[in-house]
């Protein structure tokens, strides 16, 4: 039988990009696009008309707004999906439509440019206002606009998403590839981001293969053509020969089955041949993977990124509506813990703060951003303490480079603490408080660091980009992210070696941890607990329980030794070949 | 005509969500009911014209009613500014 690679080099049907989501799937287009709309401005004749075709377009943007409403109502709960709500009110607003109606009446013109100018005129009033929330809040009200209009060209007006299709798109957001994975939506093909650009690890969370980072796959791509993708490989095959949709399809099948294999694993738990347990533990980025995580087989929730939550509510969450979700992540995941890591805003993620920063990744993100948003921060730590009432919550701070940042943080704390006995709330006075060891000062600091905290994780994403100073969103130098370079690893091992003999629990996050082929170099560099997305917890589960840790702890010493990242690979892909392992890429 | 001065008393400010719950109330009375603040006025039921209001918390508000049923109206909605809109 032919392999991936005899497939690949003969195919000239194929665009690569980066496999950001596993799984084969075969189906056909869905470009979507968010392109500006040509407003028409021509003149009409029949006013009544153009009135009956405007409530037409109404009604349908009604049925379209009330159905992601009760998607998100679900996904998000009641409470975040608000927002939806008021975007659907304001298609029943009778000031905004008598508007509307009159200027059609009068100046009789083509609906859609006096629904396009009147709602304009709103959301220049919010785009001159200074605060950022404005901004967004105009963004949004975009999508309302534009549905209107397009329900108005009732010709050119897409049907809502079919299912069973592959979404093309040039870049997706988190929202955006929420809403759409409800559509029943087979894979995601983008142009631009990464292995860590958001959109990739929902997918992998969701379970919807995925290849980013193509460069220009939606414009390669014509809607409704058939397409191939491989999100063990990272590659799209378009107008797929019968060949290659028989090689496909027989993968496909295998995997299914071999997914069936891994269920068993699910209540197991994951111990080397020779008697080590690994902890295995999910990372959680929206409230509704919740679901997934309770049927992986997690031991917990190793790492919560809860800044998330700004995005799906669009704007910073109130204590009392932290303290809501916070509680209800808990008692779910009861007894098991939680790790819930304070907002990492900043850099890529969210700019509510418009901070006008040359370099933000150097600049005012994590745990510094909070030290100057202490009001913020406090509002953040007196809801994950409201919540932390049955003792399995633990809290986490990111991008911490320094001794002063834990003490600063840990003053707030106790003075939070101190705030809440004042008011007779009861909380978890002993609540675990850790860092995420991501910056190369805090790793060399590793062993001081750790003697301030009670556990430590290693986030390998931002280690190895600052590590290796490289952009991991910018596809020019993304070969220079290497998550098997041996300054890596060398990191790594320093720092498991530090926490150990501080006595200090030390897990990894990141999405090396969902690499199976750094599995058993993990556990053999000391690691005894991995975070990683829920959907990866059976297939890690297989690859642990198949080598002795005996074997791992000397293949990673020979790892540490080596110069390459070539030859460090080479070293893994013959352990797996020794022991046997399959392993996620190769068992199709 | 009933005019009333309100401050925002929630963290969040008039966001979203309240901003809704203004506008349902003031839909269920006959009278018209303005928000104006820094010389803007705006259609109280209207929710696209209050989704233009960035008011902070701290801002103040004058609030008119005018019709038949005002104080009943101008009750309720200043209530619910006055208790920051049930929010912290």
């Amino acid at each position: 039988m032919k392999s991936f690679k005899d497939i690949y080099r003969s195919a000239e049907n194929k665009i690569a990009g980066i496999g950001a989501a596993p799984g084969i799937v075969i189906g056909d287009v869905y470009l979507f696009t968010k392109e500006k709309l040509e407003i028409s401005k021509a003149s009409i004749t029949d006013v009544e008309e153009a009135i009956k075709n405007l409530h037409e377009a109404l009604e349908r943007s009604k049925k379209e707004l009330t159905k992601i409403f009760a998607i998100a109502k679900e996904k998000m709960g009641p409470t975040r999906a608000g927002i939806f709500e008021a975007h659907l009110m304001i298609l029943d607003d009778p000031i905004l439509i008598l508007n509307i109606i009159n200027r059609i009446k009068k100046e009789k013109k083509q609906p859609e440019y006096i629904v396009h100018d009147e709602i304009t005129k709103y959301q220049d009033l919010m785009i001159i206002s200074h605060e950022s929330y404005m901004k967004e809040r105009a963004h949004d009200i975009e999508d309302i606009k534009n549905r209107i209009v397009r329900n108005l060209r009732k010709k050119q007006w897409k049907s809502k998403i079919q299912s069973d299709v592959i979404i093309i798109s040039e870049t997706l957001t988190p929202a955006d590839t929420l809403l759409l994975s409800r559509n029943k939506v087979k894979g995601f093909i983008t142009d631009h981001g990464g292995l860590t650009s958001h959109a990739a690890i929902i997918s992998r969370s969701l379970n919807i293969p995925a290849v980013v980072g193509t460069h220009d796959a939606s414009h390669k791509l014509k809607e409704g053509q058939k397409v191939i993708v491989d999100g063990f490989h990272g590659y799209v095959l378009f107008n797929p020969t019968k060949a290659q949709i028989k090689f496909f399809e027989a993968k496909h099948e295998h995997l299914v089955s071999l997914q069936k294999e891994l269920e068993h694993l699910v209540d197991q738990p994951a111990v080397t041949k020779d008697g080590k347990e690994i902890e295995l533990l999910a990372n959680v980025d929206v409230t509704g993977e919740i679901d997934i995580v309770k049927t992986s087989g997690a031991q917990g929730i190793g790492l919560y990124r809860s800044e998330q939550l700004l995005d799906e509510m669009g704007t910073i969450p109130s204590e009392e509506e932290q303290t809501t979700v916070y509680s209800r992540l808990a008692s779910r995941m009861y007894p098991d813990s939680i790790t819930i890591r304070a907002f990492d805003i900043g850099g890529d993620k969210f700019n509510l703060f418009d901070y006008d920063e040359p370099n933000p990744f150097l600049g005012l993100r994590g745990i510094r951003l909070l030290l100057e948003n202490s009001k913020l921060f406090k509002e953040q730590i007196k809801a994950v303490l409201r919540a932390s009432k049955n003792k399995n919550i633990k809290f986490m701070l990111p991008m911490v480079s320094t001794i002063v940042e834990i003490r600063r943080s840990k003053k707030i704390i106790s003075d939070c603490m101190a705030e809440l006995s004042k008011e007779n709330i009861k909380f978890d006075s002993e609540m675990d408080i850790g860092i995420m060891v991501e910056v190369p000062s805090a790793a060399v600091m590793t062993k001081e660091l750790a003697i301030e905290v009670d556990f430590l994780s290693i986030g390998t994403n931002d280690l190895v980009q600052y590590l290796m100073a490289v952009d991991r969103g910018n596809d020019l130098v993304s070969d220079l992210y290497q998550e098997f370079s041996p300054v890596v690893l060398r990191t790594i091992k320093m720092i498991v070696d530090d926490a150990n003999r501080a006595g200090k629990p030390v897990s990894l996050c990141g999405e090396m941890a969902a690499e199976t082929l750094a599995m058993p170099l993990l556990v053999g560099l000391g690691l005894e607990s991995l975070s990683i997305s829920p959907t990866t917890i059976p297939y890690a589960k297989k690859i642990i329980t198949s080598f002795k840790f005996k074997d791992a702890k000397k293949m990673a010493k020979n790892c540490v030794e080596n110069c390459f990242e070539e030859e460090i690979v080479n070293n893994l892909e013959k352990f797996f070949e020794k022991n046997n392992i399959v392993r996620t890429r190769n068992i199709i | 005509m009933i005019e009333r001065v309100v401050k925002i008393k929630n963290k969040a400010g008039l966001h979203t969500r309240p901003a809704a719950t203004i506008v349902k109330l003031a839909a269920q009375y006959k009278c018209e009911f303005f928000i104006s603040r820094n010389g803007m006025n705006i259609n109280g039921k209207s929710i696209i014209g209050v989704m233009t209001l960035a008011a902070e918390e701290g801002a103040e508000l004058v609030l008119t009613f005018d019709g038949v049923d005002e104080e009943e109206a101008a009750n309720e909605i200043v209530a619910f500014f006055e208790n920051g809109f049930g929010e912290e």
